[in-house]
């Protein structure tokens, strides 16, 4: 360990005058957490810098402090040599630093091009606003980025990946000299996620620094020439790409060795839980049929817009169907609503856990116990104390790392909002589960355990799975069956084992 | 390089130290009574007390109403006009030789069909809460006025057996207060240890998620305005019985009354947070307030101004301790 904490002080790697941006002996605290301690931290200019670390370790929280939006209890913000007192959101934009967060806000009622410019909308000399001329610079933009979105489009519209892509077209046409992104490839497909390092290259060859973060290694290999660790608020290490290894930089975030990525699956599938035949819903769905059987992991992949996320909206009655039918265990059922899917066994972990799965502003303990409360006494009079007993086993079991389990879910760090997620399932007791991105945001660690959960489940209580990811490692690693989706049809089913080549070429027409 | 404690906010910290959560306004509360104490000398005077004892029991139970409501992400506009007509009808049933035991469980459907008709339009007919219950304020209002012939309706023979209700006392205590009582108590429990208490917080805090976690959305929205209306039609029948007379203006602006108190007691008008308990100390604040004010001969028209403030000040308040805690 010893070998590699510290190697920042002992051989500064980027000489002073190429420094952008230092950050000194940062401290953030929060009710019950100390976030941040003593962190310090230097990007150099046309450096892409990965950060690293497991959920809740205080990525994003550095970057918000980075950018303005928190105040650090303590320490120093240096840029270009200048230190910044009383950092403002609106002064580090100035300051050429964009920081696009892991969960961004956007002015859904406003076009892209609005939302690229803000409050810097070309005028004409009448004052009044030029649309014309910010059409075209929002085009611009986007089109540096090589991507197309009609600029008049309103962002609420948008699929979450295009409002990532406008969120990085406004840092650029705010010239900003360093651009954070905070997890990006949580949101972004792979396709988009190309085009997105084909951009940062580009950028960094003019001179733009990034920070990187992604619980992904594999990206921070690809793309970084720096990688920083934390862990617990603490940074552990900072050392050039070439001195890390997928294993030590593991080693260094989780302070363990992870055992092999994927648990050893042992299927023997069991009769059919669920059957879908000829399901349709307008374009979304065209005749969808599948079949899941106890004890066994069916995973769906596809391109973004292929209707992973809508198949699975549609068998838990979120979304009318227009033709088809659904089969739980062998009985023909009509799913009218989530409720009545619940009811019947089938358990639904949306894709966008922020405005689907879960309540913000409440407590861990309500989040999870909420669809189901009737475990806890009758749903007249509840036992509170045996609740409290049951989501701490869950806090425990998933290492969801919380203060408290009163305390309110959304000031819990990305990943561990996801374990929550998961745990509300657990608390359903279902025996069929749609889970739509497990582990979206969740750091290697927890994912692992995310992992040996489910294989747990579905092969020692006999639960059925039907997951769909856009990360096809786990989808190879985890599946018994693999659905590949195209436009709104399955396309291919391959068998456990299936390459990742075989289920693009499905993926992808051609 | 400056120092290292550039970044250290010593203001904010002392601020944020002195903005108490939701419970601190339980010393809000004591520190008006303690006001009040010190600037006359009839404040503590038992007849006094049971005054504003009775004040807070009626705009409380409407305020638990509202509350239910408010926790939904909603707003009943309409209570005191469902608290008018429901006057008026005690007051034209007992004068009709209805015996008491029939009128009161009659005018509380009354009260629970108004609410449920806001919860129709609010859930299958998709009308926003503000302008359904904005409807129902204008028609219950012009309905109580018809009814009544736009004439206050006297209980005269009748008042003697239904004064107690309004007027009665047990153990020293009078009975509109042991009915909030009871009535605060049912609905602290069901809040609590409950799941249509917890749905309810899961409706206000995000519609989305609640329905993909199966909770019926539609009823559980549908039943919050049931309530209000329920307590609203409560309070009308404790009205007539305690001024022995229907008015067809009663309820005129108790919901603008019920709202400040619910948003003075911490439940955020965003949904999903706040509770009972707050709203019971609103409700005391507001009627200590208004009674030091009385006591001290403040005009009503001042009265009014600084009603108007203090709303403001409460939820400026709130949002202001919340942004400290986020940061
Ligand atoms: N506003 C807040 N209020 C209270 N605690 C907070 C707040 N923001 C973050 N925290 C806590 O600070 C710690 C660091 O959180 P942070 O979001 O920075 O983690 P992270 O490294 O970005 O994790 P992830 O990979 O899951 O996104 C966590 O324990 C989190 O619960
Ligand atoms: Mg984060």
């Amino acid at each position: 360990m010893n070998a590699i904490v510290g190697v920042s002080a002992e051989k500064p790697v980027t000489s002073a005058a190429d420094v952008f941006l230092e950050m000194n002996g940062i401290e953030k605290s929060f009710p019950g957490v100390k976030a941040l301690q003593g962190v310090s931290f230097s990007v150099g200019r046309g450096e892409v810098h990965g950060l690293v670390g497991e959920n809740g370790a205080g990525k994003s929280t550095l970057m918000k402090i980075l950018s303005g939006a928190y105040h650090a209890d303590a320490g120093t913000l240096v840029l270009s040599g200048e230190t910044i007192t009383a950092p403002t959101p609106a002064s580090m934009i100035d300051r050429g630093v964009a920081v696009i967060y892991q969960e961004f806000a956007q002015a859904e009622h406003l076009s892209v091009a609005e939302n690229i410019f803000m409050n810097r909308l070309p005028r004409n000399r009448f004052g009044r606003i030029d649309w014309k001329t910010a059409s075209r610079e929002a085009m611009h933009a986007m089109d540096r980025l090589g991507f197309c979105i009609d600029p008049r489009r309103l962002v609420g519209s948008l699929s979450v990946a295009q409002r990532q892509m406008v969120e990085i077209a406004r840092a650029i046409s705010r010239n900003a000299r360093l651009i954070v992104l905070d997890e990006p490839s949580a949101v972004l497909g792979d396709t988009e996620l190309e085009k997105l390092f084909r951009t940062i290259r580009t950028l960094q060859a003019e001179g733009v620094a990034f920070i990187y973060i992604s619980h992904r290694l594999k990206e921070v290999f690809e793309l970084c020439q720096k990688a920083t660790v934390l862990r617990d608020g603490k940074l552990v290490s900072t050392r050039p790409i070439a001195e890390w290894t997928t294993d030590s930089l593991i080693q260094c975030m989780v302070g363990r060795p992870i055992a092999d990525y994927f648990p050893q699956r042992n299927a023997r599938p069991g009769e059919e839980v669920l059957g879908v035949s000829g399901l349709s819903r307008g374009k979304a769905l065209k005749n969808v049929s599948l079949s899941l059987r106890k004890g066994e992991i069916v995973g769906i992949c596809g391109l973004a817009g292929a209707g992973r996320s809508e198949l699975l909206r549609a068998i838990v009655g979120r979304d009318p169907i227009e033709g088809g039918e659904i089969r739980l265990h062998g009985k023909v059922r009509r799913i009218a609503s989530p409720r009545k899917a619940i009811s019947l066994g089938i358990g639904f972990a949306p894709e966008d856990r922020k405005t689907e799965g879960l309540f913000l502003s409440q407590s861990v303990r309500f989040n999870v116990t909420i669809s189901r409360l009737g475990n806890f006494g009758s749903t007249a009079r509840l036992n509170l104390g045996k609740e409290r007993v049951s989501v701490r086993d869950y806090v425990r079991r998933l290492r969801v790392k919380t203060p408290e389990i009163d305390t309110a879910i959304g000031t819990l760090s990305g990943g561990n909002q996801q374990k929550c997620v998961i745990a509300k399932q657990l608390n359903a007791r279902c025996d069929v589960l749609l889970i739509d991105e497990p582990t979206r945001g969740v750091d290697v660690g927890a994912r692992r355990e995310i992992y040996e959960l489910l294989v747990d489940l579905v092969e020692r209580e006999g639960l059925a799975v039907l997951m769909v990811s856009s990360e096809l490692p786990e989808i190879i690693g985890m599946c018994d069956r693999i659905l590949v989706m195209r436009e709104g049809e399955i396309a291919a089913e391959l068998p456990r084992g299936a390459s990742e080549e075989e289920i693009m070429k499905h993926a992808t027409f051609n | 390089m400056a120092s290292p404690n550039t970044m250290i906010e010593t203001e904010e910290r002392r601020f944020r130290l002195a903005l108490p959560k939701g419970a601190g306004l339980i010393w809000v509360l004591a520190g008006l009574c303690i006001l009040a104490t010190l600037l006359s000398s009839s404040f503590l005077n038992p007849v006094n007390v049971m005054n504003v004892m009775r004040q807070v029991a009626l705009f409380g139970i409407v305020s638990v109403g509202m509350t239910f409501v408010i926790l939904t992400k909603g707003i009943d506009l309409s209570v005191g006009s469902i608290l008018g007509v429901c006057a008026v009808t005690t007051a034209l049933l007992l004068v009709g030789g209805w015996p008491v035991a029939a009128v009161v469980p009659l005018v509380l459907l009354i009260g629970v069909c108004m609410g449920a008709l806001n919860g129709l339009g609010i859930t299958l007919g998709g009308i926003p809460p503000f302008i359904m219950t904005l409807g129902m304020m204008v028609m219950g209002r012009g309905l109580a006025l018809t009814l009544a012939n736009g004439q206050p309706v006297g209980l005269g023979a009748r008042a003697a057996d239904f004064m107690w209700l309004g007027r009665g006392a047990m153990l020293g205590v009078p009975v509109p207060v042991w009915i909030f009582a009871a009535v605060a108590a049912i609905a602290i429990y069901v809040l609590r240890y409950t799941a249509y208490g917890r749905q309810i917080y899961a409706v206000g805090s995000n519609a989305e998620a609640a329905h993909l976690s199966g909770i019926d959305v539609g009823l559980v929205t549908f039943s919050v305005y049931v309530v209000s209306g329920f307590l609203a039609s409560l309070t009308a029948i404790i009205f007539v019985s305690r001024l022995t007379v229907g008015e067809p203006t009663a309820g005129t602006g108790i919901e603008l009354e019920a709202i400040a108190i619910t948003v003075i007691g911490g439940t955020s008008l965003f949904g999903g947070e706040g509770g009972i308990l707050g709203t019971i100390i609103g409700a005391g604040i507001l009627a200590v307030l208004a009674n030091i004010m009385n006591l001290l001969g403040i005009s009503p028209f001042t009265q009014q101004i600084v009603k108007g403030a203090i709303i403001i000040g409460a939820v400026l308040y709130e949002m202001l301790r919340k942004r400290r805690a986020r940061h």
